[in-house]
Order: C-alpha cells, then sequence, then structure tokens
C-alpha cells in the first residue's frame, strides 16, 4: 500500500521538478512545482472537442491508456514492502499491460486521419518496440542473480555487495533512466518543447484530444515517470525501515527528476534516424548487465 | 460410435449430391454439429479421466486399427470441433453471395464434411497407414475448399502451390512410418514405441526429426511457411480461418505426437524446434509488418504464432531434457493453450476479413479506411482479436504467453553458461515478436478501420448481417471466458501435459516460478482493470455533465481542407521499420519521381516480397526449369516419335537387367583371370 501512496505523491510534484530544473539551468526563475498538477485539474473542469472522423476508439482510449499506467504501479514494491499485489512473473505482466496502454494511445491517434498523428504513432510504436527487449533482458538478468522472479523478491534479496553489483547497479539505473525517457517521449528520444508537428512524437499523437481526455493523458504521464523513478528507488532502498526508506525514496525522486530536467536542458533531441540505433543500443546494454550477472554467478569456469 | 459417424458421415454426403443449395448448407451444418457433439462429448469424458479405446479389425495389409482418444487428443479435438462449428456457421451464411456455383457449392460441402471427419481422425487413429490416407484426405479436402473461386487463375495456382507442397510433407511422414514399418513389420504407433525403445537415442532423435520436417510442412514452420501466404488469401474467408486456426495446428499435433511415441534426446531436439520456431516466429511477424494484403499478413501472423507454440514446445522439452519439472510443464501447457488461443483469435480475424472483403470488395489495406463507422461490431470483433493476438490484457493470448515466459524464466534455475546465452537470445526474439506483432496490428486495424475511407467511396458499406456475426461472438465469448478464468482452461490441461511429464526423473532441487498462484493475482487485476475503467469513465461522465462537448474537423496544423488522401497510409506507417528491417525484407518499389517543373502524376507502388521463398523455393525452381529446358526438343508434338519413346522405354526396361547380369558375367570373367 505504501508504494502507491509515495508513487502517487511522487508523481504530483515530478514533473514540476523537472520544469523548475529546466528554467533555472536557463536562467529562469520559471513556475511552481505544482503548476503542471494545477494544469491538468484545470483541464479535468473543462469541455471537449472531438473531431468528426474519430469513433468510439478516440473516446475509450485516453481511458484505458490512464488505467493500464495505474495498473502497473499496482505492482512496484517500495523497498521492503510490497506492492499491492506481487507474484511471479509480475514484471511480464507490468510491461504487457503497458504495452495495452501504447497500444490503445497508438490507434486513438490513427483515429483522427491526421497524418501528423499517424506519424507520431509510428514512431511511438516503433520505439516503445525497441525498448522492450532491454527492460525483459535487464529484469531477466536481475531474476538470475537474485533467483526470484517478482519485483517484490528482486528487489529485497538483491543487496549490492561487490564492486561489480554496483556498476550493475549503475548500469541498471541507466537502462532504467533511458528507458524512462523512451517511454515517456522526452529528450534525447523526443523532444515535448518542440513546435514544429513533423518533429513531435508524443505530443503530436494526443493533438486531438482536449479537456478531461487531455488531462488523464497528462497524468498518467506524470505517474509514469514517478513508477520509474521508484523502480530506481528500489534498487538502492533494500532492507530500509519505513521512514527513512520513504525518505530515500523521495530524495531519490527529487535527483532523478532533477537528472531528467539537466539532460533535457543540456542535450539536444537526436535526429529521427538516429533514435532507433540508440534504442537498439540500450538492449546491449541489458546483455552488459546479463554478462556482468553471470560473472558475478561465476558461470564462466 | 466410429461406425455411427462414418454412417452419418456418408449418408450427408449422398444427401448433399442430391438437394438443392440451401439444403446442401443446412445438411452439412447440421452433420459438422453431431459429428463435432458426439466427438467432443468422448473427449470431454476423457479430459474428465475416462479411457477411450476401440480396436478396429482392419485388414492384413496395415493390421488392427487401434482408436485412441487420450487426453491430448481430446483437446485437439475440442479445439477442431470449436473452429469447425464456427466456421460451418460462418460460411453457410458468406456463402449466401455464392448460391448461382451450384456444383461448386456441393464439391465445398463434400470437401468441408471430409476435412472435419479426417482432422478429428488424425488425432485419434494409432495406426501409421491409416493416418497417412487421413493426411492424405486433409490435403486433398482443403485443396478443393482453397480452389472454391477456381475461375481466377491466382486461386489456382494458390491451391496447386499448397497440394504440392503439403505432399511434400506427407512424403516425409510416409518415409518415417514405412521406415518403422518395415523395421518392424507393423504400422501401429505401439511398434514406433518397440522400435525406438531397442534403438539408441541419437537414431530416435534422426527419426523424429524426420517426422519434425513433415509435419513442419504442414504446420508452416519457416522455412517450409512458403504455401500459407498464398493459399490463406485465396481461399474463402472461413476456409482461411479453418485453415489458419486448425488445419495447421494438426502438424503441431504430429509432432507432439511423436515427442510422446519415440525416445529421443530432448534437450537437444528441443534445442532445434526452440530456435527454429524463434527464427519462425520473428521472420514471421516481420514479413506480415509490411503486407497490404490484409488476409495475407494474417497468413504470415499464422506462421509467427506457430513460432510461439514450437517456442512453448521447445521449452517443454528441454525441461524434460534437463529433468526441469516446472520448465517442461509450462512449456507444454503455454503451447497447448496457444494452440486453442490461436486458433480462435486467428479464425476471428480471418471472418472479420472476410465480412470487410464482402463489404468493401477488396483486402487491401491501403484502400480501405473507416469502417469502423459502417461496421462498428465487425470493427471491435476484429479489435478484441487483435489484442488478443498481440497477447495483451486481459485477453486469452496474454495467458499462453505468460505460461510459455514462465517456462522461460524457470528455466534459469537449471541453467549453464550455454542455455544462459539460449535464454537470452529467445527472450529477446520472443519480446521482439511481441512488440513487432503491436506495431503490425495497430496498422492493420487503424489503417483498415479508423479514420476515413480511402479508395472505397464507390461501394456502400453495410454491416453484416446478424447470423454471420453470431459465430464470430460465439469466438469472442470463449476467448474472453479464457482470459478472465484461466484457472479453468489450465485445470483441463493438466492431464494432457501429464502425458509428456509423467515418465521422467524430475531434479526436485530446482525452485519453481509459481505460475498457477500467479494467475490468480493477474484475475483480479483484470477485474481490477475493467473495475478502473468503468469508475474513470463514470467519472468523465459526471465532470463534464454540464460542459460543451463540440465536434469540429480534425487539427491540421492550420489546413483546414485535409482530404482522406492525404491520411497516413499502412506504407508510410512501417516506412521506418521497414528501412531498418531492408536488408532482411524483400521489397520492390516502383516510383515515377516529379521531375519537372509541371509534374505529371507521381506513382509510387511497393511489392513485399519474402526472400527465403526466393532462395529456397525460385531459385531451385529456375534451375530445374533450366535443366528440363534443355530437354525440350524431345517434346516436339509428333505422335510418331512418341510412340517411338514408348517402344525405347520397354526395350530399355527388359534389356537393362540382361545387360547388367552380362556385366556382371564380364567382371567375374576378368576376375577369374
Amino acid at each position: 500500500m505504501s508504494s502507491i501512496l509515495l508513487i502517487l505523491f511522487s508523481a504530483i510534484f515530478f514533473s514540476g521538478i523537472i520544469l523548475r530544473t529546466k528554467s533555472i539551468t536557463s536562467g529562469r526563475k520559471g513556475p511552481g512545482v505544482l503548476q503542471p498538477i494545477k494544469d491538468v485539474i484545470r483541464l479535468f473542469k473543462k469541455g471537449a472537442i472531438y473531431s468528426e472522423t474519430t469513433s468510439i476508439v478516440f473516446r475509450i482510449a485516453p481511458v484505458i491508456y490512464f488505467s493500464t499506467v495505474l495498473m502497473a504501479c499496482l505492482v512496484i514494491p517500495f523497498g521492503s514492502y510490497k506492492g499491492i499485489v506481487s507474484f511471479d512473473g509480475d514484471f511480464i505482466f507490468f510491461a504487457y499491460i503497458l504495452a495495452l496502454g501504447k497500444f490503445f494511445s497508438i490507434i486513438s491517434a490513427m483515429d483522427t486521419g491526421s497524418s501528423f498523428e499517424g506519424m507520431g504513432a509510428s514512431r511511438e510504436a516503433l520505439y516503445s518496440m525497441f525498448a522492450e527487449p532491454a527492460f525483459f533482458i535487464l529484469i531477466g538478468s536481475f531474476a538470475l542473480l537474485t533467483g526470484h522472479t517478482s519485483f517484490y523478491n528482486i528487489f529485497s534479496t538483491l543487496h549490492l555487495g561487490s564492486s561489480i553489483t554496483y556498476t550493475l547497479g549503475g548500469l541498471a539505473a541507466f537502462v532504467l533512466l533511458m528507458i524512462t525517457m523512451v517511454e515517456n517521449s522526452r529528450l534525447p528520444v523526443d523532444d515535448p518543447k518542440t513546435h514544429l508537428e513533423l518533429t513531435m512524437i508524443h505530443e503530436v499523437m494526443i493533438l486531438d484530444n482536449s479537456g478531461f481526455d487531455l488531462g488523464l493523458i497528462l497524468t498518467a504521464g506524470y505517474l509514469k515517470f514517478a513508477m520509474f523513478g521508484a523502480i530506481i528507488a528500489d534498487f538502492f532502498i533494500g532492507g530500509l525501515t519505513l521512514v527513512p526508506a520513504a525518505a530515500l525514496f523521495i530524495l531519490i525522486q527529487i535527483l532523478f527528476a532533477t537528472v531528467i530536467g539537466m539532460i533535457e536542458s543540456f542535450m539536444a533531441r537526436f535526429r529521427m534516424s538516429h533514435n532507433p540505433q540508440f534504442i537498439l543500443a540500450l538492449s546491449s546494454v541489458s546483455f552488459l548487465i546479463f554478462l556482468g550477472v553471470l560473472l558475478v554467478l561465476e558461470k564462466f569456469v | 460410435m466410429i461406425n455411427v459417424l462414418i454412417v452419418i458421415l456418408l449418408f450427408a454426403i449422398i444427401t448433399v449430391l442430391l438437394v438443392n443449395t440451401k439444403a446442401k448448407g443446412i445438411i452439412t451444418v447440421l452433420t459438422v454439429f453431431v459429428i463435432a457433439f458426439m466427438s467432443s462429448y468422448v473427449s470431454i469424458r476423457v479430459l474428465l479421466g475416462e479411457n477411450y479405446e476401440v480396436l478396429l479389425s482392419g485388414t492384413i495389409t496395415f493390421g488392427k486399427v487401434p482408436i485412441i482418444i487420450d487426453s491430448l487428443s481430446a483437446w485437439f479435438i475440442l479445439t477442431i470441433n470449436f473452429t469447425l462449428v464456427t466456421g460451418a456457421i460462418y460460411g453457410f451464411n458468406y456463402m449466401k453471395k455464392y448460391r448461382e456455383k451450384k456444383n461448386e457449392i456441393t464439391l465445398h460441402c463434400i470437401a468441408f464434411l471430409l476435412i472435419h471427419f479426417a482432422l478429428l481422425g488424425i488425432s485419434s487413429v494409432q495406426n501409421g497407414f491409416i493416418f497417412l490416407l487421413l493426411w492424405e484426405l486433409t490435403a486433398l479436402s482443403a485443396f478443393t475448399l482453397v480452389i472454391f473461386e477456381h475461375e481466377k487463375p491466382e486461386t489456382i495456382s494458390a491451391g496447386i502451390n499448397y497440394l504440392i507442397q503439403s505432399h511434400i510433407s506427407i512424403v516425409f511422414i510416409m518415409l518415417g512410418f514405412i521406415y518403422v514399418a518395415f523395421k518392424t513389420g507393423n504400422y501401429g504407433f505401439d511398434a514406433i514405441i518397440d522400435f525406438s525403445n531397442h534403438q539408441s537415442t541419437l537414431a530416435g532423435t534422426v527419426l523424429f526429426l524426420f517426422f519434425f520436417t513433415g509435419f513442419a510442412i504442414k504446420s508452416g514452420f519457416v522455412p517450409f511457411h512458403t504455401w500459407l501466404p498464398y493459399a490463406h488469401p485465396a481461399a474463402p474467408s472461413h476456409v482461411s480461418g479453418i485453415m489458419s486456426g486448425v488445419l495447421i495446428k494438426i502438424g503441431i499435433y504430429g509432432i507432439l505426437r511423436m515427442l510422446l511415441l519415440i525416445k529421443i534426446d530432448y534437450t537437444t531436439a528441443g534445442y532445434i524446434i526452440l530456435f527454429m520456431s524463434l527464427f519462425t516466429g520473428v521472420y514471421g511477424v516481420m514479413l506480415a509488418t509490411v503486407q497490404h494484403n490484409l488476409k495475407k499478413l494474417l497468413a504470415y501472423h499464422s506462421v509467427e504464432n506457430i513460432g510461439i507454440i514450437g517456442i512453448g514446445i521447445g521449452i517443454g522439452c528441454i525441461g524434460l531434457g534437463e529433468a526441469n519439472r516446472w520448465m517442461a510443464i509450462l512449456g507444454f501447457s503455454g503451447a497447448l493453450l496457444h494452440t486453442l488461443n490461436h486458433s480462435l483469435f486467428k479464425s476471428l480475424l480471418f471472418y472479420a476479413a472476410g465480412n470487410v472483403l464482402q463489404a468493401a470488395h477488396t483486402v487491401n489495406i491501403e484502400r480501405l479506411g473507416g469502417i469502423i463507422k459502417k461496421m462498428p461490431q465487425t470493427a471491435i470483433l476484429f479489435l478484441i482479436a487483435a489484442l488478443a493476438i498481440c497477447g495483451l490484457p486481459p485477453l486469452n493470448g496474454f495467458i499462453s504467453e505468460f505460461l510459455i515466459f514462465g517456462g522461460l524464466y524457470n528455466w534459469l534455475y537449471s541453467a549453464n553458461l550455454v542455455s544462459l546465452i539460449a535464454i537470452s537470445f529467445t527472450i529477446g526474439g520472443f519480446v521482439l515478436i511481441g512488440g513487432l506483432a503491436i506495431l503490425c496490428f495497430t496498422k492493420a486495424f487503424s489503417i483498415v478501420f479508423l479514420g476515413n475511407e480511402r479508395d472505397i467511396t464507390s461501394v456502400k458499406i453495410h454491416e453484416t448481417g446478424a447470423w454471420q456475426l453470431f459465430p464470430m461472438y460465439m469466438v469472442v465469448t470463449l476467448m474472453v471466458l479464457i482470459g478472465l478464468f484461466p484457472s479453468f482452461f489450465i485445470s483441463a490441461l493438466q492431464k494432457p501435459v501429464k502425458l509428456f511429464t509423467n515418465n521422467i526423473a524430475f531434479n526436485s532441487n530446482i525452485a519453481q516460478v509459481r505460475i498457477v498462484d500467479s494467475l490468480q493475482n493477474i484475475n483480479w487485476l483484470f477485474f481490477g482493470l475493467i473495475l478502473i475503467v468503468l469508475v474513470i469513465l463514470g467519472l468523465r461522465k459526471y465532470f463534464s455533465r454540464k460542459k460543451l462537448i463540440e465536434s469540429g474537423p480534425t487539427w491540421g496544423c492550420g489546413y483546414s481542407t485535409p482530404g482522406s488522401k492525404q491520411q497516413y497510409t499502412a506504407s508510410s506507417y512501417v516506412r521506418s521499420y521497414s528501412k531498418i528491417a531492408k536488408p532482411l525484407l524483400d521489397i520492390e518499389k516502383r516510383e515515377v519521381e516529379i521531375m519537372k517543373v509541371f509534374p505529371s502524376k507521381k506513382h509510387y507502388e511497393t511489392d513485399p516480397y519474402d526472400k527465403i521463398e526466393r532462395f529456397f523455393i525460385d531459385k531451385p525452381l529456375t534451375l530445374i526449369n533450366k535443366i528440363t529446358n534443355m530437354f525440350v526438343f524431345l517434346q516436339n508434338g509428333q505422335l510418331q516419335r512418341y510412340i517411338l519413346y514408348g517402344i525405347i522405354f520397354i526395350i530399355a526396361v527388359i534389356s537393362l537387367p540382361l545387360i547388367f547380369d552380362k556385366f556382371i558375367m564380364v567382371i567375374h570373367f576378368f576376375n577369374n583371370l
């Protein structure tokens, strides 16, 4: 229970911290950290406009997208505390339920009949497809290292002991950070602040969403950030008791948000044609982690 | 029971010959019902724990014919029956448009009855000779079903392609059976058990691989898949559904049956099956993604799903070899459940494609669009099936893929260095299959059903009739049931899986991935998902009750009159993918660029082809053609010459042995010198 509350709590300020970091590094004061949430609440209260081309798919997709992200949060543990549910193979469920949301967000973009949204949908489908193997091999490596196949058991038995395991932890954090960026369509894969539809990915897919639906999609984005932040935090929390663990959790979330803000301030977006190579390279890093685990377990004899 | 069945079948075939077109259909559907009911009844009792064995007397040539329905047969019989029943109802309505083709309908009905009978027979008969006869019967009746629209040249060529390849499959299986019968003098399946018990494991494995090749052609494993993408689009849609749903699965049945009969080196065979399946899966979905023809796209997806089933079988086999109990159980359960699942969603997809074909008169994806507004039920049914085939929760595809994943991760507990590398490759490939399937089905669904109409504005599109939709709802109901209540179906699977795991001494020290407990949790999560969706829908309704809900044109970045031709097309949707996969694909591009100041008409056309087909089928064929062309002078149309050839042949047949004897004599003579 504590994990979902913490995720929801950090989702409230996560996006605000990214914005604030970006503002400060570019020499502006910037809005308060709660501004994104205020925006969403304002959206929830608004009416909506639907395109004449769209069908029922377009209306139901944002709801399903949001629900899948919420469901995915349920299996994330918090240190030595289980998530709402925990079972063997829950990370498979995690990845597939996110894929369900992605499926609906793609077909909802295609439902508008706009060529811009089609372009964004095509890119999103391709990139998230390439990001999947990295995630599965990463979790598979830790399943091998700990002998368990659920998020909770993996994290609660994971002890970063020797220098090589620290390296593995660092690499894993890097891979997860990059998967987060791909999943949330942020730099260096996609730039949420771009003003030209041709260069957008995620933003262009939701061009026609408005009102409550847009609010749902944005909230789902914040939740996704906090969710991946929670996974990264779990790598380092280990067996701490509730209060210090919660403090560390929040600290890591803030740090994670700041890092994302810094990346977005100092990096440029890749050329579209370089993105697949970059994302495929993530799988190789995952494979490196896998080999590292083999080294730790002394499977190379 | 068997006799009653055969009498009913013969009676139905004779009546079909006599009555009018409408009655032919009704009789076929009723007979399929009766046969399905009788065989399902027996099968369900077998799954509940009874035995069913009949020994037919047979003849002196092939010995006694045991009909044994064990739990494996029962599982396949139930799968076959369900798809055949829905296929019959769907087909009856689908064929209403072709009532004037009286003779074709007669043949079609008879072939339909025969293929049902033959498929049931294959899954229960335990005599190699009869097995081959029935195997031939399925090939011939499937051929007859495929070439219903025989006036189209591509249909005939697809049918003949299928006929040839399925006979190559028969050759492999026949040689396997004949070899065993030659060694033991008996065609019964127990002879195979005897035979392999007296041989080394290596010999058993080779024999198994021989059978495997034959069955792999029938199932469409790469590189034996090339008949599928032609036969499925050419056939009427219910036939495509049945072929893809159950006909190719009979090959899977053959592989599983041989695993039970032949004593083999499980680890080696498992690795071979696993990697062949992995390749099949990835290659199938890679090609599916670039297809423009909806039915061809679905056909390549059958190749992919056969790959997934094969991955399950491979994992199961390796589990047996490494004495890893749960790996074996999960692998085989996943494979068997996916066999059922695929028969459901693939037949549903083909039925939906059939509805689209009849309404819009084309299955070229690039010309369709916006059909969801005209045919909402077909569209939603297609969407559900598409979600299921991508393995997305909360539908049945997820359950079987989850089981296979469970087996895969259970492999970690008994792995050495080699198998660990294999695991990482398998995980990567399996996940890639899933991702590409999502890319492919988002494309298929959204280009066909969403957006605006592209090139079908001249046709008036209506929703299909209720009776044609009814079998589709039957399929969807079962799919949702498997998705939401998987424990029931998995407990039904326990008996067939036990057949494989019974005689193995498992290592009890290997840990297990507790998948069955997980399914309980996943069950709750599925209901939770549905609940959350409903709650949020309610919230949205509540929040926007007094708000202004408008409708307007799609945002075109300031451009206010976008036409339907400016929509994203299927080719553009997968363009970034096909650019990356270019070295592995074979896409022919025909393009007329805009060159001058006053542009002429621009033209752009792509035509995906199968690289493996080019190297594996076309190249050898051209070579054979070249060689045979050297002898074309022999065929000159003069009757006298042909008679001369005949005489030369007869003389050669008579004299060759004599000359051979003389030759031996001469050699002896020299030896004596």
